[in-house]
């Protein structure tokens, strides 16, 4: 049997002992520090999309769809759960996906269960979250401007992810940095194409439907003119004291 | 325009994704994606192993036991899979808010300070 199931995810026997050790530390710390801040986060509304969204990445994960010469790619969520629940939530969404798979689905290794947390749900959409919210913070986009930041952001969540898994390869001796990293970030240079495609449709949708369930609290229910958050007014503009 | 709430929002999502992983799924693309078409073409591909873990994994490989036919395999595993995860998500969030409120919380949106 050489069918292996690995998708974005790594699989066991790619990473050494040392570099998942590392990898599995700073995710948990990561996933750690999420946990603790999550109740500030968590309104009544988000305990539901917390879930649909868990499921909705999942089920795109699964959709493959081809990129060039005999490749194929597959959607990875990380911008799209950042933008709709902001950096923390988002990144705890994406750890139970990634958990779900590799204990349930046998996609991703145990071992490397801390690197692919910390490729997908901490550099992907801890990080994408912190970047969006600095955008929305500092230039208080419109809808408009809003959008495309999430579909470039979407698409650097890819580029990094990949990135991350081509060094933490490179460094477990498995393969050289340069014959890894380009080859990685040409795959997926065009599959952050897709992501970024099916994140702002999304990210799009919800916005026309309820623009108040995007984070960073900038947008109500109503309006249709962003409201740029004053400075120190994010906790009450989203409804906590 | 009239909201929508977010009861039916949820509903559609989930709607969505369960009609993506069971419907769509088995006629997604089977090519290599982007990492496992790089290992192979550099040659390291056949260092991937199963851990001992997933030797017990319920739906090893997107493919729902016992299911001859690979499309209604995938299918099943997608539709069971999707719920899955909206109940583990939809349940570690409810924990956690009420794991870090241990008062209870009314209902109503946003509790006074």
């Amino acid at each position: 049997m050489t069918v292996l199931p690995i998708a974005l995810h790594i699989p066991d026997g790619f990473l050494s002992a040392g570099v998942a050790a590392v990898a599995a530390v700073l995710a948990a710390l990561a996933v750690g520090i999420a946990l603790r801040v999550s109740d500030r986060e968590l309104d009544e509304s988000r305990i539901p999309m917390l879930g649909v969204l868990a499921a909705f990445i999942f089920a795109a994960q699964m959709l493959n769809f081809p990129v060039a010469g005999g490749t194929s790619g597959h959607f990875l969520g990380a911008t799209l759960a950042a933008a709709l629940l902001g950096p923390w939530l988002a990144c705890l969404v994406l750890t139970v996906v990634v958990g779900v798979q590799a204990f349930a689905f046998a996609d991703g290794g145990i071992t490397a269960l801390g690197a692919n947390v910390l490729n997908m749900g901490v550099l992907g959409a801890l990080l994408a979250g912190l970047v969006l919210g600095a955008i929305v913070r500092t230039l208080a986009p419109g809808k408009g401007a809003f959008l495309a930041s999430v579909g470039g952001v979407a698409w650097l969540a890819v580029m990094l992810g990949a990135a991350a898994t081509s060094i933490e390869l490179a460094i477990s001796e498995t393969v050289p940095l340069a014959t890894v990293l380009p080859a990685m970030l040409g795959v997926h240079a065009l599959i952050g194409l897709g992501e970024a495609a099916i994140t702002v449709a999304a990210v799009a949708a919800v916005l026309a439907l309820r623009p108040d369930l995007v984070a960073f609290g900038i947008w109500e229910p109503t309006s249709q003119v962003p409201v740029a958050p004053e400075p120190g007014s994010t906790a009450t503009a989203r409804g906590a004291s | 325009m009239r909201q929508v709430s977010i009861r039916i929002l949820v509903a559609l999502g989930l709607a969505l994704a369960v009609g993506l992983a069971t419907a769509v799924s088995p006629f997604a693309s089977s090519s290599p994606d982007g990492l496992e078409r790089v290992a192979e073409d550099k040659a390291f591909l056949d260092r991937g192993e199963l851990h001992g873990i997933q030797e017990q994994s319920p739906i090893p490989d997107y493919a729902f036991p016992g299911v001859e036919d690979e499309r209604l395999a995938t299918g099943l595993a997608g539709f069971v899979g999707t719920l899955a995860v909206f109940a583990i998500g939809w349940g570690l969030a409810a924990l956690l808010r009420r794991v870090r409120r241990p008062t209870s919380v009314p209902r109503s949106r946003g509790a006074p300070a």
